[in-house]
């Protein structure tokens, strides 16, 4: 496994693993609490990804966000969890910028590259396009870049294929492939495992803990589900509209608030989680031999 | 053969046929069929505004499409109403206000037929000189934002968070659809002029691999039905307008006939 931050329970890293454990705690009493409170404003952290402070944001008269902070250190995953209609979609899209919410800032790093996968990626059959155009659209790519993009999600026999013809799977390692080209400094998923059966979305997360280790990219993942996320996320936020708890993932597993959130039979679950297949599934959702795997994981 | 209004409506619907070919694959694939017929419809009142006022046809419809096309965008933010529901109301409403301002400013012998279905053969060396003049300008404009618009006609959010100033292109986008069929309602008139925007990219796109590909095909099988379309209205006497038209349903069916059997997506 990749490096992962060293932080105390619960902690809220400036940078992996630079969180003195006492300024930790500190943050922690406001953090537990389920309902947004007034509190302290966070300094932006320097040498974030994204920094983003008290962000507020109301549509039709819901409140969507509250107060929310978020920051994402270089070289970490960060996992953001939470219910349906918690917010989490929409609090990527205002980092992204795509949504400007109604109080707040968003502080981005000057020039930082930012490789998204959004959301339920529907390919427009009306548009001919082949993956390796699609891989380029919109930008100056080199060639290299976009291969070897392309073969780190292991579509580089793709690139030839109409879009429109690539399966479910092909098509969400296409569009992780495309968020690789130009050297982005982070990834930011949301959901990128929409529509993949569950083993097959253990791959994926296991794909993208890989590809940090090798490329130091900071990961900002949007999941509903916590147990496939787990194993490789440094840190997890869980958003209900504000941040409920945060911290390492066993402890935000181990949180009163996210048992709250999700229920305690899905809290129990997690715990108990050892569950074991006598086989697994690529992306595509073909079987996988051992020596196959074997071979990935190297 | 020769006769110079047939040269004429053949360098006019050869000169649209060039630049609907990429615009109207753009609406095809932004799914603007509606918006684009909005528009058109619209320009009836345009029509309707210049004989009233005496003033040149081309510029008041101009004026009307425009105009149109930025209230459009403007009310596509609102949610109260259904936008295709929206679009159809404009469309219909901007007929009905056509069609009697039209008959109230010439009187019950004007010839509505000519601004519903356009008047390819009384093209004159004027009107062509607009048509050409506007369609380089409004090509120049497509070659200018192709890449950003085709990024966000794949997908807008990705487009927008890759630094591509989406609302800048898309506004662009609606201009250059208001000055194109300004353009067309002259030769295919209010009713028709979508159907040449839509029909030869909606025919090109089996047989296409890529997005330039499509739009050069949709260029040729426009031009195609331009030259068949006119062959057709003389050797038959059919009016010009809907033979066209005739002649690309026909294209469109030969191209996705082998398409349908092999059962492609």
């Amino acid at each position: 496994m990749a490096v992962r931050s060293a932080q105390g329970v619960l902690a809220r890293p400036t940078s992996a693993g630079q969180t003195g454990p006492a300024e930790a705690n500190g943050r922690d009493q406001h953090q537990s609490h389920c309902e947004p409170e007034p509190r302290p404003a966070l300094a932006p952290v320097g040498d974030a990804l994204f920094s983003a402070r008290s962000i507020w944001l109301t549509r039709a008269g819901r409140a969507i966000l509250q107060s929310v902070d978020i920051d994402i250190a270089e070289g970490e995953i960060l996992t953001l969890i939470g219910p349906n209609g918690a917010g989490k979609t929409t609090l990527v899209r205002v980092l992204l910028g795509l949504e400007k919410p109604d109080r707040g800032t968003v502080r981005r790093k000057p020039g930082l590259v930012v490789g998204y996968v959004p959301q339920r990626f529907a390919i427009d059959r009306a548009i001919p396009l082949t993956v390796a155009r699609f891989v380029a659209l919109g930008r100056r790519v080199e060639d290299e870049d976009a291969k070897r993009a392309l073969a780190d999600v292991g579509a580089d026999k793709l690139a030839d294929r109409q879009l429109s013809e690539l399966s479910g799977g092909e098509l969400q390692r296409v569009v992780l492939g495309r968020a690789l080209v130009g050297s982005p400094g982070v990834l930011v998923l949301d959901e990128p495992a929409r529509g993949i059966d569950y083993t097959g979305e253990a791959e994926l997360y296991a794909l993208i803990g890989r590809l940090r280790s090798e490329r130091g990219f900071g990961v900002l993942l949007v999941s509903h589900d916590l147990h496939v996320v787990m194993a490789q996320s440094d840190r997890v936020i869980c958003l209900n509209r504000h941040v409920c708890c945060s911290g390492v993932p066993q402890s935000v597993a181990q949180h009163p608030e996210y048992a709250r959130l999700f229920g305690t039979q899905v809290a129990r679950a997690l715990a108990l989680y050892q569950h074991h297949h006598d086989h697994r599934h690529d992306l595509a959702g073909e079987p996988q031999t051992p020596s196959a795997r074997a071979k990935d994981q190297a | 053969m020769a006769e110079p209004f047939l040269m004429r409506a053949l360098l006019a619907g050869l000169g649209l046929a060039v630049v609907s070919a990429p615009l109207g694959c753009f609406v095809v694939w932004r799914r603007m069929a509606y918006y684009g017929e909005a528009v058109a419809q619209a320009g009836l009142i345009g029509i309707a505004v210049g004989l009233a006022l005496s003033v040149n046809l081309t510029a008041s419809v101009l004026a009307v499409t425009l105009a149109v096309s930025i209230l459009l965008v403007a009310l596509s933010r609102q949610q109260l109403v259904p936008f295709d529901s929206l679009l159809g109301l404009i469309a219909h409403a901007a007929l009905a206000v056509g069609v009697i301002a039209a008959s109230l400013a010439r009187g019950p012998q004007l010839d509505l037929m000519a601004f519903l279905f356009g008047d390819i053969f009384a093209i004159s060396a004027s009107d062509l000189r607009w048509i050409y003049l506007g369609g380089a300008l409004a090509l120049g404009a497509l070659v200018y934002v192709w890449r950003p618009l085709l990024s966000l006609c794949v997908h807008e959010d990705l487009a927008a968070a890759e630094g591509t100033p989406v609302e800048r292109v898309k506004l662009l986008f609606v201009l250059v659809l208001a000055l194109v069929v300004a353009m067309a309602i002259k030769i295919v008139g209010v009713l028709l002029t979508i159907a040449f925007l839509i029909m030869p990219a909606a025919a090109a796109r089996p047989l296409s691999e890529s997005p330039e590909q499509m739009a050069l095909f949709a260029a040729i099988f426009g031009s195609l039905s331009v030259g068949l379309g006119l062959f057709l209205s003389v050797s038959f006497d059919t009016p010009g307008g809907p033979s066209i038209v005739l002649v690309l349903a026909l294209i469109f069916v030969a191209a996705i006939f082998p398409a349908a059997v092999r059962g492609q997506r």
